[in-house]
């Protein structure tokens, strides 16, 4: 089975979800001839002609406006938002048009489109190339969100959403493009060749969204995460000796409720990660979501490990960071309650 | 005003922003270079759409005042525009339309019987309750779901047209706006896309001179027209007699034209005055001058057509109030049937369960239990 980085992964699944449809077109900035600026799209135009991928004028709303208008036409747009933090001038386009369209119509028009975006931290990208905006998606009704961890389930995970007939919301966390980044910033990063998620399948496969994983099973307690976290809670359990259940919840909406209140049922603890910013954060529907199906299994208060509610520190970046320090001291926490 | 060629360069009709394209002349006369192909039996086609939008919409503020329906945006004195522009496209092509252009649903020959149950939400609402009244969606008939945010559909319009040139097709698309709405990013947004890609779209800009109370500068600047937005873009723009119903006929055929030979988007601005209020929820009293209506320059649609087949020979007063009588019949029928489903005010509305319906195409876990939750 052939080792690729998560780029490749992405790349490997677009090159899939086109040679398997002709529907399929992708777009966005510097996405046709370079090839993205992750290189996520490399090859594309090459292969595909820049009919079915090209690029675009540096306007989010207008890439992700034209492709809601495509998908009505009958295409599946894939685009890229070129920063997760660029994305706000698109938020209408999203929010109001994309994420309601076939409810408003009754069904009438659908807008079957995928909108990935890099997200998050850990690259001295400063506040606008490193937040995670997934919550200001999670929130919207009529909106599917997916935040990828490894190349397998990016691959599987990306021509799932594409072949979806919904708009899905595709977060790729930077980080972890080239390696399972596990938090340490000062140590090097163990490539995606050297991890068995890094192997990836070739030819067509999906990672049905609406399901996780668990990342690693243990008895101590649950942790919920996804994306860059659930490698720094796999670094923060092996450093402090927890047997941890790390769950990588991989969809956020929809939300695999048996997977999480199985694995809380079994330990009685649970801790949420994430990078993004702590308040109304998906944590806080984790947390509520724990609370609501698990209280009479828990043996301790739920725990959250996020970012913190500032705007994403350029120089204090790692200290901003949820990384193992502070995910291991939670664990210890949680475990002594 | 001359009629430039399909190809005509952009900068040889740049003047045309500036201007106004007319075809009726103050005595009912079509004249000119731009005088449409149309018989008479098309024009008092023409002149049927226009007379049904405007009584359709009388007996909707009716109804609004009657205190059977919630809302209504009526298109008086606007009918041309819309009414025009379906006529001289073609069946397959998509409009993005604003709430004010009923006119293309019903020169299409959508069932009005279908408008009324979407405006009563009733249980016949093709909509299924789940729209403000007039937000209508008609995909059979070309007319793209109304989203109620502004702007939003102008590159939505860019993005379908640009698909149906990259499958090889011949549909167009056309967007619509009001000129207040111009001033959203989405509309430059559009523009970009238009322009970079050439898109085979009909980019209209209804000016009615009103955003609801602020006058038509606001959006505009210090630009002198609308139609020169265009300009910067490099996109064909004209300043077309909005109450001209040869006119607007005439020019959406000539831009649907330039898109279907591959020749790119085209911007028209067409002038109008919006004589009613903005809404039923609007008081224009408090903001309008007096009889603005009566002194606007470009009179009446539905009279200047009205006199032009008159003098054409083609119609007479009797020939007319007999057409109103016809039309009237089939509007009070029709909002029979559709009061016989009942309405958001009598409470006849589909069932709570639908609301979780096409939220997605395929209902997961939690709005299942949502669903669960609310009950029947």
């Amino acid at each position: 089975m052939p080792s690729m980085t998560m780029v490749e992964a992405i790349r490997d699944a677009h090159m899939v979800a086109m040679e398997g449809d002709d529907r399929v077109v992708v777009f966005g900035e510097d996405v046709g001839f370079f090839g993205g600026v992750f290189r996520c799209t490399q090859g594309l135009q090459e292969r595909f002609g820049d009919h079915r991928c090209f690029d675009a004028p540096i306007n989010e709303s207008a890439i992700v406006g034209a492709a809601i208008g495509m998908a009505a036409y009958g295409l599946r747009p894939c685009v890229e938002m070129q920063f997760a933090d660029y994305m706000y001038p698109a938020y209408d386009q999203i929010v109001s048009e994309a994420a309601r369209l076939r409810h408003r119509s009754a069904g009438d028009f659908t807008a079957p489109i995928v909108v990935r975006m890099p997200s998050g931290g850990g690259i001295f990208g400063g506040q606008t190339h490193s937040q995670s905006p997934e919550a200001l998606f999670t929130h919207v009704a009529g909106l599917k969100t997916v935040v990828v961890s490894n190349p397998y389930d990016a691959k599987g995970l990306l021509i799932a959403a594409i072949e979806d007939d919904d708009p899905v919301i595709f977060l790729e966390p930077k980080r972890v493009y080239n390696g399972p980044f596990d938090g340490h910033h000062d140590r090097p990063v163990v490539p995606w060749s050297k991890h068995p998620l890094g192997d990836v399948p070739e030819g067509h496969y999906t990672v049905p969204l609406g399901e996780a994983r668990v990342h690693r099973a243990g008895s101590d307690l649950t942790v919920l995460t996804y994306g860059t976290l659930v490698h720094v809670a796999q670094t923060a359990a092996e450093e402090r000796g927890v047997d941890a259940e790390i769950i990588d919840l991989r969809t956020l909406v929809p939300l695999d409720v048996d997977a999480i209140v199985e694995s809380v049922a079994k330990t009685g603890r649970c801790i949420v990660l994430h990078e993004a910013t702590l308040t109304s954060g998906f944590g806080a529907e984790l947390s509520a979501t724990v609370q609501e199906r698990c209280f009479y299994h828990l043996e301790a208060p739920i725990t959250r490990v996020c970012g913190w509610d500032t705007p994403y520190p350029h120089a204090l970046e790692w200290s901003y960071f949820p990384g193992p320090d502070r995910v291991g001291r939670a664990m210890e926490e949680v475990l002594a309650a | 005003m001359k009629k430039p060629e399909l190809d005509e360069k952009v900068e040889r009709v740049a003047l045309m922003r500036k201007q106004l394209v007319r075809v009726l002349d103050d005595d009912g006369q079509a004249v000119g270079e731009w005088v449409p192909d149309l018989s008479v039996d098309d024009k008092i086609a023409g002149l049927r759409d226009m007379m049904t939008v405007r009584t359709f919409d009388a007996r909707m503020l009716r109804a609004h005042r009657q205190g059977k329906i919630s809302f209504y945006m009526q298109a008086l004195g606007e009918e041309a525009i819309a009414c025009g522009q379906q006529r001289a496209l073609r069946p397959g092509d998509m409009h993005f339309p604003t709430y004010r252009q009923q006119g293309l649903l019903i020169a299409a020959g959508y069932p009005i019987v279908q408008m009324m149950n979407q405006i009563l939400s009733n249980e016949e609402d093709p909509l299924k309750g789940r729209q403000l009244p007039v937000l209508y969606s008609a995909k059979s008939h070309g007319f793209f779901s109304i989203s109620g945010n502004l702007a939003t559909q102008y590159p939505q319009a860019v993005g379908w047209a640009m698909a149906s040139a990259m499958r090889g097709d011949t549909a167009i698309a056309s967007a619509w706006i009001g000129e207040g709405a111009s001033a959203e990013n989405d509309f430059h947004a559009a523009l970009v896309m238009a322009s970079t890609y050439q898109a085979p779209v009909i980019l209209n800009i209804v000016n009615n001179h009103w955003a609801i109370s602020t006058p038509e500068d606001f959006a505009r600047g210090a630009s002198a027209t609308f139609a020169d937005r265009g300009y910067g873009f490099s996109i064909p723009a004209i300043r077309v007699d909005g109450n001209d119903y040869l006119a607007t006929y005439a020019a959406s055929q000539w831009a649907a034209e330039r898109a279907r030979a591959n020749l790119g988007p085209t911007l028209l601005e067409w002038i109008t005055l919006r004589r009613g209020a903005h809404s039923t929820s609007d008081d224009p009293s408090v903001y309008r001058p007096d009889h603005e209506s009566e002194q606007f320059p470009l009179a009446d649609p539905i009279d200047r057509l009205r006199q032009h087949l008159t003098a054409l020979g083609a119609w007479d007063d009797d020939r007319h109030e007999s057409l109103q009588r016809e039309i009237t019949a089939e509007i009070e029928t029709a909002l029979a049937e559709a009061d016989s489903h009942g309405s958001v005010k009598s409470g006849a509305v589909p069932g709570p369960a639908t609301m979780f319906d096409d939220v997605f195409a395929e209902l997961p876990r939690h709005l299942r239990e949502q669903r669960g939750q609310v009950g029947e």
